[in-house]
């Protein structure tokens, strides 16, 4: 009898034990990395883990004799991942082989260039031919080589007159489009971005940033200042853009990280913008929330302020995805602006960040780079994660109905995704079940669909019931008619009949 | 036999008779009020056209609008959080306001030679209200049997109930003050200041009676721990 009460408090801890587990971490044992998504209201919905840490790489394990000194940037191209270790004056290409992550090579000399060492490179581009750019920025050049470290040639400080000759050339990050033109965020340089063409002349700036003031500064500064006082003052620039990418269209996705809070309200900041070739924002944001990182923040919070996007990653099908340095936080959005997931955070621990400085992606994996730390976490989608990105697959190439299937898999995973009721209604309104489809666009406040599905069902409706509704309609008009002709005729009648009375 | 005996008792039965009577004609006016808001509102005031009843009435017309408007607008043009929403501080939360700012017309326009009583005034504005509930009330159906980019229908008819009801106030409370327009605008300024100040005035006395009821329970608390 003792032993049986015995085994009944064990089953009794053990069932308790099973239950709680599965209410604090995830259930295959993988810490989570606290992936959510906004709903129409803007409040936080938890979502499963769209991304899970796959490995992290270490100087040490790297096997760097120099541990990574404050690395800025980060470029990949097929397996390989070029770092610039911005401290040690080097850039570290790492190569995605069958064992993992190996470093390929330790780049810090230029052959045959008059300066065969970089100072401080802040960025890296590679093109489809292996031939590297780097930004060496405090010498003052953009270094083009081949793929065997010899030097081709350098970007230097346009001799234009529309280039301020005071100042010195710090180029900072670039990016290079598939004819070899150069794109060059220049500290110093308020123009918006440097071009230079892929024989080394300069032709000029694309992509200036708005000058922005509110109408209060602008009074004051005109009509209560003096010149002297104006003259003191710092005049209206424009600010400049902290990081750049580009997309296999060869446009510009530029991040902006200096702006005043209350501009993000109504979408003025624009801290993401997607540059065409003459240098206008053409980012679509069919969102109810523009992209712009995190929507609030708690006064107090050690996370205070607007998200920090240091940097900017475009994956297929036009899917961006910004890192957010306040808040370690990486932020994924679709072609329409739409938020696919928000995950991450600051901490010690795998899959946080101290300083997230860059980010990258290697097909669908996710490479962030800590500047402190000096680390790169990678990270891999999970079954969510795959889901919703072949989802967006299957739609874009016109597959709707697959697409809808692929949408209902993710609703399993996570009965709050807008998206994925939208996708499904889509799918329902081309087979013309449009009741059903009104259902799902209301679920994801999706007026515009909603409204496109209604007007068909609506004339349906109408055209089902014409018959009765001509009727009452008839019967509207006729019936008043009817009385008043039968009130008229009895009256006429009694007026007669008093009139035979009264002779 | 009834008819007869109605008719032979008439001092009973026809002062409620024409009470409502009274009252009825007194909500047709509105109409009136409406279209012919100058000779409307004078008349509504001077000549005993309107009556407190059917200004209530207007009032809680509007009251249950607001909220139906909020409840069974077609999601497509409103955006209301109803998990969130409770009605009756949806109702109170114009109601109120709708209170003080009659109150704080009231207080300041009998200083400055305003003609108007508070009746008249608490009358004039409810009977101001006659075009939202009108127009907005139909709109709330209208919502759900038009789609999204026929908006442009809703929000022109919405903006005018709002423009027209506006319209009214003013020209209300110029009739029943017997004020010019230029006084009007700057009594409406004023009332808004006023209205604040009472709300102020409210905070501060609330306040002190938490204060001064908080006093007395402690006091009684002391009180009682000494005792047992």
């Amino acid at each position: 009898m003792k032993m049986m009460h015995r085994l009944l408090a064990l089953l009794t801890i053990i069932i308790m034990m099973a239950g709680f587990s599965s209410a604090y971490a995830a259930d295959d044992g993988y810490p989570t990395s606290y992936t959510y998504n906004y709903d129409y209201w803007g409040d936080v919905r938890e979502s499963p883990d769209a991304y899970r840490v796959d490995t992290v790489l270490y100087s040490s394990g790297l096997g760097l004799e120099v541990a990574m000194k404050t690395p800025q940037s980060m470029f990949v191209r097929d397996n390989d991942i070029y770092v610039c270790d911005t401290g040690n004056n080097r850039l570290l290409q790492i190569r995605l082989k069958s064992k993992g992550y190996e470093l390929v090579r330790i780049i810090d000399t230029v052959a045959g260039s008059d300066i065969p060492t970089f100072n401080t490179p802040s960025d890296v581009f590679v093109d489809e031919e292996g031939t590297i750019y780097v930004c060496d920025t405090n010498n003052g050049r953009v270094v083009k080589m081949d793929k065997d470290l010899n030097f081709i040639q350098e970007f230097v400080k346009p001799t234009d007159a529309t280039y301020d000759q005071s100042l010195s050339f710090l180029p900072s990050k670039l990016v290079v489009d598939s004819s070899g033109r150069v794109f060059v965020l220049a500290t110093n340089v308020n123009k918006g971005l440097v071009k230079f063409e892929s024989d080394g002349t300069f032709t000029g700036y694309i992509g200036a940033n708005k000058v922005t003031y509110n109408i209060a500064e602008y009074i004051w500064k005109m009509y209560f200042t003096t010149k002297e006082q104006r003259a003191q003052q710092e005049s209206f620039v424009p600010t400049e853009y902290y990081n750049i990418y580009m997309d296999d269209e060869s446009f510009i996705y530029a991040t902006n990280v200096s702006f005043d809070e209350y501009d993000l309200l109504w979408d003025n900041a624009q801290p993401i913008r997607r540059l065409n070739g003459i240098g206008n924002d053409i980012l679509i944001k069919n969102d109810r929330y523009p992209p712009i990182g995190e929507l609030y923040w708690v006064e107090g919070s050690d996370a205070y302020g607007p998200s920090k996007l240091v940097d900017i990653t475009v994956l297929e099908n036009d899917i961006y995805v910004a890192v957010d340095r306040t808040r370690g936080r990486i932020f994924g959005y679709d072609s329409q602006g739409i938020m696919l997931w928000a995950f991450g955070t600051t901490g010690n621990q795998e899959g946080a960040f101290n300083s997230a400085i860059a980010i990258d992606h290697m097909g669908k994996n996710l490479i962030v780079l800590d500047q402190n730390e000096a680390n790169l976490t990678i990270f891999t989608p999970t079954e969510y994660g795959n889901l919703i990105f072949d989802a967006s697959e299957a739609y874009l190439n016109g597959d709707y109905d697959g697409s809808a299937d692929l949408w209902e898999e993710v609703l399993k995973l996570n009965a709050n995704y807008n998206l994925a009721f939208i996708g499904i209604g889509r799918s329902l309104m081309r087979q013309e079940k449009y009741p059903e489809a009104m259902e799902y666009f209301k679920m994801a406040h999706d007026r515009d669909n909603y409204g496109r599905a209604f007007r068909q069902y609506r004339k349906i409706w109408v055209e089902e019931n014409i018959g009765w509704m001509v009727a009452a309609l008839a019967a509207v008009m006729i019936i008043p008619l009817v009385i008043k002709t039968v009130k008229k005729t009895r009256w006429e009648v009694e007026a007669y009949e008093r009139s035979q009375i009264a002779k | 036999m009834s008819a007869a005996k109605l008719q032979s008792n008439p001092a009973v039965k026809k002062p409620k008779n024409e009470k409502w009577n009274r009252y009825w004609e007194s909500v047709k006016y509105a109409f009136h009020v409406m279209t012919h808001p100058f000779d409307g509102f004078w008349d509504l005031v001077h000549e005993k056209r309107g009556t407190i009843a059917a200004a209530t009435t207007f009032l809680v017309l509007f009251l249950v609008t607001r909220v139906l408007k909020l409840m069974y607008t077609n999601f497509q043009f409103i955006s209301a959080p109803l998990q969130y929403i409770n009605v009756f501080e949806q109702a109170a939360s114009l109601l109120f306001p709708f209170l003080i700012l009659c109150v704080a017309n009231w207080s300041l326009t009998t200083l400055f030679d305003g003609k108007g009583r508070f009746s008249d005034i608490y009358m004039a504005m409810c009977y101001a209200l006659v075009p939202y509930v009108i127009i907005q009330l139909p709109l709330v159906f209208v919502s759900n049997i038009i789609a999204f980019d026929e908006a442009a229908f809703y929000t022109v008819l919405m903006t005018f109930s709002i423009v027209w009801s506006l319209l009214l106030a003013f020209v209300g409370l110029m009739q029943v003050h017997d004020y010019g327009p230029g006084k009007t605008i700057i009594f409406l300024i004023v009332t808004v200041v006023g209205a604040l100040i009472i709300i102020f005035l409210i905070l501060v006395f609330l306040s002190l009676l938490s204060d001064a009821l908080s006093y007395f329970v402690s006091l009684y608390r002391e009180i009682a721990f000494r005792l047992y």
